[in-house]
């Protein structure tokens, strides 16, 4: 039962990093400069579950992203892993675009670069961390979709998956027809490090790039892309300041305890 | 707008309170515009909640009964608050982002075309390009900027509320409100992801109802483990969580994580022990009636958010609160 499963990724900015984005108040834009960009983490759970599942039953892996010249990185990190190729969509006629225009895009490509039994998707980006693009990108192929899956295995001789969907409290066992769209959360597995070998095959790998022409083919017109075809827009930006005013307790340990417990007490908030 | 649609995620009968939140939101937004403000519950039995969706602000309640949808079943439910948002017309559409809320709202945008914002910390009405619009608000990069969304053209717009964000009115139990019972009109085709089971874990859960919540974060390390926090969280009759740090170091199960990418908590009381105070992990709690922070370092951000804040060494000021929680028995 060999499975043709492709994997989107994406590539944003180190999430350590966060902290030293900037926003420039007199034009209202983020500055991100200095920030090297990485694999979205929870999408290389998802690049190891499809690697995984080829190991086990045979089958195919593709990465695919969208994104700018530079995302070709992140297809490249997931060949280096072990993926088999990569597929770059990338045009101008993408930028800007919200989680509608991007899951349509997404479908687009996905659609161009063959039949596929199985889309697996990282949950959420950490940049937007909407969690959108996996379930908008199932409607778009007109699939079902399991999100937020932290175990997957296949039943009914690779016609169904059965997967652990996470909720508050526990999970969900949901059985999912296959083409499906699965986004998987970080505890599915742990995922492995490319080995000098894999980075050497890597480079041996084809990664085929895809613009707006070849999404146009794929039956998705140019105004459902990027700006233009997102139903969302960007108002503004601004920091936030949460600040209360601080009571430092001072003091030693002891007393400084009493002291808090004391005032907490007073307070009725114990 | 005329119409607020609010879907009220429900388990047996029992309306689950980032509903409720949302509710109050609802009507907040809806009173000066004159709108109404509905809501939907999806389940095999869930009539029963009607009645406090009503007390919560709705004034009119859709309630859509089927044997199928005792679980949730994401198809099903897709199709149903489709085809019920393409009947009423409601120019807003609010979910609840709980995992479940998370996956059924963009498959609803997506298949009417139209704007979603995730995670909402606020909604209001502003002048936006010289037009009045509804603007959601929400945090991005993990909480280091928020960020104001619009959709100007396509409707519904839509967005997701975080549990625990907004207030929960005082519900008032003389209010009036209709009742419709509405047919689920779902077949096979609405079945391709089938739900079989529910699996409860008894060790999540209680973090959001908390009304006192002890957090470590990283510094817990130089405090000697994780036994210190869940004893002062038994002392003072909390719940124990922790920041990314501390639960990717395994001390606390990623189910009690505090911040941008675990759980957002606004109990009456959060103590955050031995976390600088990062904004991803702060937001996460920043709403808490009272906070209390506790760090080795004075200078560390998490005491700009406190209300009290000690700066002491962690393994001597920790046994000395436990100490003083338990001797006031």
């Amino acid at each position: 039962m060999p499975l043709q499963i492709l994997v989107c990724i994406k590539q944003v900015p180190d999430p350590e990093r966060f902290d030293r984005i900037t926003l420039d108040p007199a034009t209202g834009s983020i500055n991100r400069a200095g920030i090297a960009p990485v694999t979205n983490p929870v999408d290389r759970h998802a690049v190891e579950e499809a690697l995984r599942f080829r190991e086990a039953l045979g089958g195919s892996v593709t990465v695919l992203t969208m994104g700018p010249p530079q995302a070709r990185k992140c297809l490249e990190d997931a060949l280096a892993m072990g993926a088999d190729r990569g597929v770059l969509l990338c045009d101008m006629a993408f930028a800007g675009a919200d989680t509608l225009a991007t899951a349509a895009v997404l479908a687009a490509g996905i659609r161009s670069a063959g039949e596929f039994d199985l889309v697996l998707c990282g949950n959420e980006s950490v940049d937007g961390a909407t969690g959108q693009v996996p379930g908008q990108l199932a409607e778009a192929l007109g699939w079902p979709r399991v999100t937020h899956a932290r175990k997957i295995g296949f039943v009914d001789g690779g016609k169904a998956a059965l997967v652990e969907r996470q909720i508050e409290g526990g999970f969900l066992r949901v059985e999912v027809r296959l083409p499906a769209v699965i986004a998987v959360v970080k505890r599915i597995n742990r995922y492995r490090l490319p080995t000098i070998f894999g980075i050497l095959e890597a480079g041996k790998k084809e990664i085929a790039e895809v613009g707006c022409a070849a999404c146009e083919c794929a039956g998705i017109p140019a105004e459902a892309m990027g700006l233009e075809g997102s139903p969302t827009r960007v108002a503004g930006i601004f920091q936030t300041h949460r600040k209360r005013h601080v009571e430092m307790i001072e003091g030693d340990p002891k007393e400084a305890a009493r002291m808090l417990i004391g005032r907490l007490r007073e307070m009725d908030a114990l | 707008m005329n119409e607020i649609l609010v879907w009220a995620e429900q388990r047996d009968g029992q309306p689950a309170s980032v509903a409720l939140e949302i509710l109050h939101e609802a009507c907040e937004l809806a009173e000066p515009l004159g709108a109404r403000v509905s809501a939907v519950a999806i389940g095999r039995e869930c009539r029963a909640c009607a009645e406090e969706l009503i007390a919560h602000g709705a004034a009119r309640v859709f309630v859509v009964e089927d044997a199928r949808l005792g679980l949730y079943q994401a198809d099903a439910f897709t199709t149903i608050l489709c085809r019920l948002i393409g009947e009423t017309r409601p120019g807003l559409v609010l979910l609840g982002a709980t995992s479940v809320g998370a996956d059924l709202a963009p498959a609803v945008a997506a298949r009417l075309k139209t704007g979603l914002t995730a995670h909402c910390t606020d909604l209001h009405i502003e002048a936006i390009d010289e037009q009045e619009q509804l603007v959601m608000v929400v945090p991005g990069w993990r909480g280091n900027m928020m960020v104001k969304i619009v959709c100007p053209e396509k409707r519904p717009v839509m967005a997701t509320i975080r549990p625990g964000v907004m207030e929960r009115g005082r519900p008032d139990p003389s209010r009036k409100g209709e009742i419709v019972a509405v047919g689920a009109e779902i077949d096979e085709e609405d079945f391709r992801a089938r739900t079989l089971e529910m699996v409860r874990e008894s060790e999540e859960s209680e973090l959001e109802q908390a009304k006192i919540v002890v957090s470590g974060g990283f510094g817990f390390h130089e405090a000697g483990g994780v036994s210190l926090l869940e004893e002062l969280a038994r002392a003072i009759g909390g719940v124990a969580a922790g920041s990314r740090p501390a639960c990717d170091a395994g001390w606390v199960p990623e189910s009690r994580m505090i911040g941008q990418s675990g759980s957002t908590v606004s109990p009456d009381l959060f103590i955050s022990i031995g976390a600088s105070g990062a904004p991803h992990y702060t937001t996460g709690f920043a709403k808490s009636k009272l906070i209390v922070a506790i760090d080795r370092n004075p200078k560390a951000p998490v005491f700009d958010i406190a209300d009290f804040g000690i700066a002491a060494d962690l393994r001597e000021i920790l046994p000395a609160l436990v100490e003083e929680l338990n001797r006031g028995r």
